[in-house]
Formats: C-alpha cells, sequence, structure tokens
C-alpha cells in the first residue's frame, strides 16, 4: 500500500516537475480559457441580465474546452522519448501511474481554472453565493475531465490528426459533467439549491476514479504493442 | 467427443464465415422484402389516422424503429467489440465496424423524421429535449468510434482501440441519458413499454413491429455484405482469398490487388 502511494507521489511530482520548467504550455491553456469566456459577452452583447444567466454554462463549456487542449500533452513527451514503454514494463501497477499522470495534469491544467472562475463570474454578474458553487461545481468536475480524459488522449496516442480526434471522442462523454457542473449554479441561484447536483459531481468523480485509469491503461497496452 | 457435436468456433475464422456470409444475404434480403412490403402497407393503408394528429403520425413508423435499432446496434457493436477484445477473435472486430455505419445512419434518420415529424407537432424542428438530445449524442458516439478507426491505419490496433471506446461508451450511456432527462423533459411519455399493454391501436403496432424486423432485416444484409468486404480486405495476401477471389486472373493483375 504505502508503496503504491509512493509510486503515485514519484508519478506526481515528476510531471509537476516537467510542467514547471515548462510554464508557458500551462499559461497557454489557462489564458485560453479566459479568452474564451471573455468573447462570449463580445458575441452576445453586454446585458448583464442575459449574461447572468448564460454565465455558468458558459464558464462550463469554457473549462471543458481548455481541459481538452491540454489532452494531448498528457502522455504525448513520454510517448515520444521512450518513457512511457518504460513505465508499461515496471512492476507496479499501470492503473497507479496512469492515475498519478491524471492527478498531475488535473493540477497543471484544471486547478488554475478553478482558482480563475471565481473572476471570470464576477465579470459575468454571478452573485456571491453563486460564485462559490461554481468553484465547487469545477473543483469536483474537473478532475472528471482529467480522466475520462486520459482514456482518449491513451486511445490516439500517436495517431495523425490526434488533437482534433481526441476531442471528438471525448467531449461527447463529458456532458453528463457539462449538465450538473452548470446546473449547480443554476440550481443555487434558484433557489432549489444545489445539492443533488454537486453529490451527482461527487458519484462521477467517484466511478471515474475507479474506472478510468482502469480502461486508460487497456488502452496505452493495446497504443503501444 | 461424439461425431454429432457442432464446431461453433468454425466460423469465427474469416475464412470459414466468408462463403456462409455469402450464403445467408439472399435470405435476409428476402426476409427484408417480406417485412418491409406488409410493414409499409399496414403503416399507409390499414393502421387508422391518430385523432390527434391525423395522417402526420405516420412517420412514427419510420422514426421509431429507426430510434430502437439506432440503439440496438450500438449494444450489439459494443458486444461484438468487446468479444473481439476479449477472444482476440478477428471476425468479431470486423463485424463491429461493419455494423457502426449503419447505426450512425439509423441515428441520424431517427432525427432527420423526428425534426418532420416535429414541425407539423411541436411547431418547431428541433426542441432541446431528453430523447433528441441523447439520440444527438448517440450521433456523436458512433461518429467517434468510426473516425478512430478511420484515422489508425493498423487494423488490429484500430479494431482493440475502438472497443475501448465502444465499451467506454456502453458505460456512459446511461448516465447520458439520465442527466439528459433529468435536464429537460417536453417529449411526449413513452408510447410502449415492456411491462404495459400498448397504448395505440393494435394495426398501429403490428405496423411498427414490422418495420422494426424490417430495419433489423435490412441491417443483417447490409453488416454482412460490409463484412465480406473487410474480410476480403484484411486477407488479401492470403492464399484462400488469392485462389478464391482472383482464380483466372493473370499473375499481373494478381500482384495489383493483393
Amino acid at each position: 500500500m504505502s508503496s503504491l502511494v509512493a509510486t503515485l507521489r514519484c508519478v506526481v511530482m515528476r510531471d509537476l516537475t516537467l510542467a514547471m520548467r515548462r510554464r508557458a504550455d500551462v499559461l497557454a491553456t489557462l489564458f485560453f480559457f479566459v479568452i474564451v469566456v471573455s468573447l462570449f459577452p463580445l458575441g452576445v452583447g453586454p446585458e448583464m441580465a442575459t449574461l447572468r444567466i448564460i454565465g455558468p454554462g458558459v464558464v462550463w463549456v469554457a473549462a471543458l474546452l481548455a481541459s481538452m487542449l491540454a489532452l494531448e500533452r498528457m502522455f504525448a513527451a513520454d510517448y515520444g522519448d521512450g518513457t512511457l514503454e518504460q513505465m508499461l514494463i515496471t512492476p507496479q501497477p499501470l492503473a497507479v501511474l496512469v492515475l498519478g499522470k491524471a492527478l498531475a495534469h488535473w493540477l497543471v491544467s484544471g486547478l488554475p481554472l478553478v482558482l480563475m472562475a471565481p473572476l471570470l463570474g464576477i465579470q459575468y454578474g454571478l452573485p456571491a453565493q453563486g460564485l462559490w458553487i461554481l468553484m465547487l461545481s469545477l473543483l469536483l468536475g474537473t478532475p472528471v475531465l482529467s480522466l475520462v480524459g486520459a482514456i482518449g488522449a491513451a486511445l490516439t496516442l500517436g495517431v495523425r490528426g490526434g488533437g482534433v480526434l481526441v476531442s471528438l471522442l471525448v467531449l461527447p462523454l463529458t456532458i453528463p459533467v457539462l449538465i450538473f457542473g452548470a446546473g449547480a449554479v443554476d440550481a443555487s441561484l434558484s433557489g432549489l439549491g444545489a445539492q443533488a447536483h454537486l453529490s451527482l459531481l461527487g458519484a462521477f468523480l467517484l466511478g471515474a476514479l475507479i474506472l478510468a485509469p482502469w480502461a486508460t491503461s487497456a488502452a496505452l497496452r493495446i497504443s503501444m504493442e | 467427443m461424439s461425431s454429432t457435436k457442432i464446431n461453433w468456433f468454425k466460423y469465427s475464422s474469416p475464412q470459414a464465415f466468408y462463403p456462409l456470409a455469402g450464403k445467408m444475404i439472399p435470405w435476409f434480403v428476402v426476409a427484408t422484402v417480406l417485412f418491409t412490403v406488409p410493414g409499409l402497407y399496414f403503416s399507409f393503408f390499414v393502421a387508422p389516422p391518430d385523432y390527434q394528429q391525423g395522417e402526420a403520425y405516420r412517420i412514427m413508423f419510420i422514426h421509431v424503429p429507426a430510434a430502437w435499432m439506432s440503439m440496438f446496434i450500438y449494444m450489439v457493436m459494443a458486444a461484438y467489440a468487446g468479444m473481439g477484445l476479449v477472444f482476440n477473435s478477428r471476425l468479431s472486430s470486423m463485424m463491429a465496424s461493419a455494423l457502426a455505419p449503419t447505426g450512425a445512419m439509423f441515428t441520424f434518420l431517427a432525427l432527420w423524421t423526428g425534426a418532420l415529424w416535429g414541425k407539423p407537432m411541436w411547431g418547431a424542428w428541433w426542441v432541446w429535449d431528453a430523447r433528441l438530445t441523447s439520440e444527438l449524442i448517440l450521433l456523436f458516439l458512433y461518429i467517434g468510434f468510426i473516425s478512430l478507426q478511420a484515422a489508425i491505419d493498423e487494423p488490429r490496433r484500430a479494431a482493440r482501440a475502438s472497443a475501448i471506446l465502444a465499451l467506454v461508451g456502453v458505460v456512459n450511456i446511461p448516465i447520458i441519458y439520465f442527466s439528459v432527462k433529468w435536464w429537460n423533459t417536453l417529449h411526449q411519455g413513452a408510447s410502449i413499454t415492456v411491462n404495459k399493454a400498448p397504448t395505440m391501436a393494435a394495426s398501429m403496432f403490428t405496423a411498427m413491429l414490422l418495420m422494426t424486423f424490417a430495419f433489423w432485416m435490412y441491417t443483417i444484409v447490409v453488416a454482412l455484405l460490409r463484412v465480406r468486404c473487410e474480410i476480403l480486405e484484411r486477407e488479401r495476401h492470403t492464399d484462400w482469398v488469392m485462389s478464391n477471389e482472383f482464380a483466372g486472373r493473370s499473375p499481373e493483375t494478381r500482384n495489383e490487388l493483393g
């Protein structure tokens, strides 16, 4: 057990160190998120009443797109220099290594979005209560995006046109997260309470934590054959 | 081992299945015609006009069977893909990829006829209701499956990778369905349920059942035709394909084709 935790820690620390050496990539995802969210008022119009209604949905869709953008990088570098092959033949279970990589991916590309979201919510005129729920729903939802996205990233490894393909594969699978993520904020603002939505997001997270690393390692083995 | 025992695995080899599929196709063509002709007759002449919707409801005899088949084919496709992954049988993965385009076609047909039906009934081509939306997402899943298979050149890897995608999709379909259902409900309730008597006229039900079987038989015909092409394409370097298909051709043509 402790060796598994040590393995997980090792993979996470390694990926974080690598990400910190290439900070531009991390910032690019974050700025993509900010730019997409800022584009909507320019397209829809600056009426605060409209923006307040579409705000949670826009932030969530932008988070979805931003996390797709970063998915390609999850395994690509390790695949390119042969590290992934070494990971496949280590005695540690591959699912744990994959979980570590997904966790690091979330820390680099998901967590910044969660922290940035309230600022964007203010631009859309969301009240304080809505901002908290938005942050909470992103905190529960974005790890699911990283975990499910890992399956897509593993399947499209080394495939031509992989970047677009991975979005095509993963986006339909993440629709429930989008529905309940954006729905949580709406429910809270309309006085229904966000607890049901947040509980479901939590359930998705637990389900993805158990099933996704397993499916991802199967996909990696197929891609590396 | 008794001599009467049938070897069920014989036809899991592409070489043995290829001629069998060829023999089965005419029979299923006949079955398709036998179901389609009375099915259309019942749909247009026997089934009474609806007391609310008049004649416009008759598109249901295409729409509902197409929607059923779109979901059914995804399940069958995923089952074949899963078998291909577990037992490593080439024929199963070929069947999965042969079914995918037909499934996508039925999904599209269900959406298209749904739009045509929705315009006179609800006054809109498209409404974001639960069933329409989940059917649309099903179309996306089919497109993902087909494009992943198309993007990978090596057939074995393509089959195994898309099998994983199909299985992930199967786990996700109920979640997607219930999320979308909760998200919005406007559609009329299900007209046919397993544990309740149908709330429609018997002749309507017959027409719908006949059309469903017609679509089912059509799917089998098309899948078999497609799987035969797939078998030839993937096994083109083997001796049996060479001797069967290119018999009587000059060696130059064989080299070109092989």
